[in-house]
């Protein structure tokens, strides 16, 4: 007898996917939009609105408390998920918020496309954000990552198209590799949702089939590639630099953010649940995700020494952001109930001060830097005589990510550090103080530029006076500072987003 | 325990809002000048008065929220906890009078004073917060404040090789804060809360129990950050270059207050916290004491550089402190401290005065000079007088420190302290030295109009040539202040 299907036992449920269903629908008014529109800058504030609207429909779904699974357990919803939804929406309206002047400047012929694929790409985080299943998780994957592919390429010029397309073929690269690693999981456990596997894995780990088994430890390292790709950590980081000098100065913004995000919500999803009866003798991944971090702190903040070009000096650091980050990815997995919840809640914290910081100080660079599309950071230098907004918010921005008071990366360095002495982990803590100190003397060179007397005439450029630049900073600015001083109101809610999410 | 009434925080927030004002209304270089100098008149004015009230009721302590319910940063239990003893009052007050001589002795910066001033009412306000946090998370965190401040202040103000030497004291300070903030979380993770008062009584009653850390190993991890900030020979190496090239202010608190937060560490945390690791590590700690003494002073003949050599002098004084220190006996560490007012005063008084005269020869060269006193008799009476309290001259703060330090130490390390005094014997040899090369003799050619000191530099010597006198002749007022807070951690005797 053929199984009747219907919505309800499909588990369609609009409410739940709210959020993607008005960005989905935002992105194609952009487009439709732009066939029409005279004045294209409407775009930007249609889609501000339609970033603005999916956050009010995520908070809907905070205050709310909804929790669940749906569309038959692909859509899995927690606090967890809908903090990193409101996180990497939160980039996106900053990131599209200091647009418009850079798009005018450099974009002129693809407002439409520019506005459009930046929401698609976004709908795409957000869904890998909330995915419990292996094939959607891929499927989600794709849509940001080709979203990506042509907001890279969008300059046209030699750099960006290099760029674009390296961060294609690298992109198709990890994900097969990813693949096969998912393939291989299936294979053992015979399921593609996440939320399946750990009975499954206990069971097997119970019949003594799987201890020490190779084939566990090789999935697990295949797909660490794959997520390690879209968090930029060592060793998948080669397409990093290249991208952040090629691509449009907003976007690579927004990618250094809200993708980096997405791939650290999915990344811990998928390890906390999927492994989470393996049990560390069968599998220690902790391990395996501390020595990424060690390796992604030491190698971005070494190489970023040497950098003269800023975009690339930001795109080591924010490889080695990313090595912090992971420590508390590692914490989570090591350790008790209650040092679990603190590294859980740490690293929404720190992705949350990052995202404020970082693109405060994309935002300050894209008011700072010349007309010409210059990158060097001895072009920054006399930055405070001629734009002395932007380049207080550069100050704050950089001092901020080396992880000096009073910014909000302090406090979530302190949170991440304490999460790993408490975890067992305390060499990942003095690991990650160490390249603190490090990556000062990388980070404080630009500031000592902008402070500089002399450099180019001062006269200010078109994107200082963009109203909605300078909104854009001053929020990022106010977040940074403000998640500095009084951290206690986000904390509050990130424990909450971690107690959902306790396996 | 008393009511929330913000004296503390308005000492450490009033630079701040100084820096705040200056930064809105500063238009003209004399109004900045004067509201960061009014800011700070009002810090020391409100720092006299917390001591009157210290000496009246005892301990301050100001909290908001609390350390169960209502902590400032949940998760890791940090509160806002202020908290002023006996220890950190004298020092409280030392920098706020820094504060007023430093912005008085900055009146002939010309260059972007607006944001000179700011830094330089941020420093203050992170090196108050250091000496009155009673919360170990907020002690890292004003250790840290400081840092931005003093490297734009050394790198866009300073002189010479100002970049790499900024750099290179933002480094050191890291470096070691690196393994303190290891230490630091440590500790929290030992006893509960970063509550420093429990982890003093905590650390006394050895309930210390740490299982994948050795109290050792924290215990030493404190120890390199503020063993690279005193500093101890063979961690000095940036205090020379940073004092060489920084401004003459920034350098009369680098000398006069910054080192002090080492000194102000070791005590409070390694002292207080760690009893019995500290008895054990202190006879190496003597060693190295000995040697700063002693290396400090040998080398300060080889300076040609006048900064340079009170650096260098700088590293001899500080040794004794740490001689002090590591002798572990409530009078040693009295003396240590006492010491380090003293020097603050002392030294911060020869920067000064070298300052000035940079400022009006426009060379720190010492072969250059010479015969000085004769074109700037009221510097160069203030630098002898500076000079001489240096080398502990009785009745001068120095003396009655050195005396403390080398009284406390005899007991416990007679052969070590015998050879400190020798430090003592060429401190008076490289001083006196010193004042002739620079101030007697004839007076060069070049040297005929060079002027003397202006009315704000008068001013700002003034201020500190008096609490050298006072606590000279009746040095109680401030060793019985600061035996109170020692007896608290090292226990009495």
């Amino acid at each position: 007898m053929p199984t009747q299907i219907d919505a309800a036992s499909l588990g369609i449920d609009f409410v739940h996917l709210a959020p993607e269903i008005i960005l989905t629908l935002a992105a194609i008014a952009v487009v439709l939009v732009d066939l029409v529109a005279r004045d294209k800058r409407v775009l930007a504030w249609l889609s501000a609105l339609g970033v603005a609207m999916a956050g009010g429909a995520a908070v809907w779904l905070w205050t709310s408390d909804a929790s669940g699974a749906s569309y038959s357990g692909i859509v899995i919803t927690d606090l967890f998920g809908t903090m990193f939804k409101l996180i990497v929406l939160g980039g996106t309206l900053l990131a599209i918020l200091f647009s418009p002047a850079y798009v005018e400047r450099r974009l002129a012929r693809f407002h439409g496309e520019y506005y459009g694929l930046l929401l698609l790409a976004t709908v795409g985080m957000m869904l890998l954000v909330s995915m419990g299943e292996l094939i959607s998780i891929v499927l989600a994957l794709e849509i940001q990552t080709f979203a990506l592919v042509a907001l890279i390429a969008l300059l046209k010029d030699a750099r960006s198209t290099e760029s674009a397309l390296k961060f294609l073929l690298l992109s198709a690269v990890a994900t097969a590799v990813m693949l096969y690693g998912m393939a291989i999981l299936f294979g053992l456990t015979g399921t593609t949702f996440i939320t399946d596997m750990p009975g499954i894995v206990a069971e097997r780990v119970a019949e003594g089939g799987l201890a020490n088994n190779l084939a566990l430890i090789m999935a697990a390292v295949l797909i660490i590639v794959g997520f390690g790709f879209k968090i930029s950590s060592v060793p998948f980081q080669m397409w990093v630099p290249v991208v952040y000098e090629g691509a449009p100065t907003p976007i690579v913004g927004y990618l250094s953010v809200a993708s980096k995000a997405a791939g650290f919500a999915v990344l811990m999803r998928f390890f906390i649940v999927a492994f989470e009866e393996a049990g560390l003798d069968t599998l220690d991944w902790p391990l395996l995700i501390g020595a990424l971090a060690i390796a992604s702190m030491t190698i971005g903040n070494i190489v970023a020494i040497i950098q003269t070009n800023i975009k690339r000096l930001l795109a080591y650091s924010t490889i080695a952001q990313a090595g912090y980050i992971l420590i508390g990815v590692a914490v989570m997995g090591n350790g008790a109930a209650n040092v679990y919840e603190l590294a859980t809640s740490g690293v929404i914290f720190y992705l949350a001060a990052y995202t404020f910081s970082n693109l405060a100080a994309f935002g300050a660079l894209i008011a700072l830097s010349p007309p010409n599309g210059n990158d060097s950071i001895e072009e920054l230098t006399g930055g405070f005589s001629r734009s002395p907004f932007a380049a207080v918010v550069l100050t704050v921005a950089l001092i901020s990510l080396v992880g000096l008071p009073p910014t909000g990366l302090f406090v979530g360095k302190i949170y991440l550090f304490y999460g790993a002495v408490q975890g067992d982990l305390w060499w990942l803590a003095l690991a990650g103080a160490l390249n603190s100190f490090v990556s000062a003397y990388y980070y404080l060179r630009p500031v000592r530029r902008l402070w500089q007397s002399g450099g180019p005439a001062a006269t200010e450029s078109e994107s200082t006076r963009s109203l909605s630049l300078r909104a854009s900073m001053a929020v990022s600015l106010i977040g940074v500072i403000i998640l500095g001083i009084v951290p206690f109101w986000l904390i509050t809610r990130a424990t909450e987003a971690a107690a959902s999410f306790t396996p | 325990m008393q009511a929330f009434d913000g004296l503390i925080t308005l000492i450490v927030f009033l630079p701040v809002i100084g820096a705040a004002v200056v930064a809105i209304a500063g238009r003209e270089q004399m109004l900045v000048r004067r509201i960061a100098l009014g800011a700070m008149i009002l810090d020391l004015l409100l720092a006299t008065y917390a001591w009157l009230s210290y000496n009246a009721n005892g301990p301050i302590i100001e909290q908001l929220g609390d350390y169960a319910s209502n902590p400032w940063i949940p998760g890791v239990n940090a509160s806002y906890l202020l908290n002023i003893d006996g220890l950190s009052m004298p020092l409280v007050f030392l920098t706020a009078l820094l504060g007023v001589v430093a912005v008085l002795g900055s009146w002939h910066v010309k260059e972007r004073v607006r944001e000179y001033h700011v830094w330089l009412l941020l420093l203050l306000t992170g090196v108050q917060g250091v000496f009155v946090a009673g919360d170990l998370l907020l002690f890292f965190l004003f250790w840290e404040v400081e840092l931005v401040p003093m490297y734009f202040l050394i790198a866009m103000w300073g002189t010479g090789h100002r970049e790499y030497s900024a750099m290179k004291f933002v480094l050191y300070t890291l470096f070691g804060s690196a393994f303190m903030l290891v230490g630091v979380l440590a500790l929290r993770f030992a006893i509960g809360s970063f509550d420093m008062s429990a982890m003093t009584l905590a650390g006394q009653e050895e309930t210390l129990r740490v299982a994948f850390l050795g109290l050792d190993a924290i215990f030493l991890m404190f120890l390199a950050a503020f063993a690279i900030k005193l500093p101890v020979w063979p961690l000095h190496t940036w205090l020379p270059d940073a004092h060489t090239d920084a401004p003459t202010a920034v350098s009369v608190l680098l000398a006069g207050v910054l080192l002090k937060m080492g000194g102000y560490g070791l005590i409070r945390i390694n002292v207080g916290m760690f009893p019995s690791e500290m008895e054990q590590w202190a006879p190496v700690l003597v060693i190295f004491s000995v040697i700063s003494v002693l290396y400090g002073a040998a080398v300060v003949f080889r300076q040609t550089d006048l900064k340079r050599l009170v650096a260098y002098s700088s590293v001899s004084h500080m040794g004794l402190v740490l001689l002090g220190v590591a002798s572990l006996g409530a009078v040693s560490v009295t003396g240590a401290a006492l010491q380090m007012f003293a020097h603050g005063t002392i030294t911060g008084l020869l920067f000064l005065v070298v300052g000035i005269i940079y400022e009006n020869a426009h060379t720190r060269h010492i072969p250059d000079l010479g015969g000085l006193i004769a074109r700037m008799p009221i510097v160069g009476a203030v630098f002898v007088f500076a000079g001489l309290a240096s080398l502990g001259l009785p009745l001068l703060s120095g003396f009655a420190a050195e005396l403390m330090v080398f009284l406390g130490s005899f007991d416990a390390y007679p052969w070590q302290t015998g050879f400190a005094v020798l430090g003592i014997v060429l401190t008076a040899g490289y001083i006196l030295w010193t004042v002739e090369r620079v101030l007697l003799g004839p007076l060069k050619e070049r040297w005929q109009s060079v002027k003397d000191a202006s009315p704000a530099d008068f001013v700002a010597m003034a201020l500190l040539v008096l609490p050298i006198i006072i606590v000279g002749v009746y040095p109680a007022l401030v060793a019985d202040v600061f035996r109170d807070g020692v007896t608290l951690l090292v226990g009495g005797g």
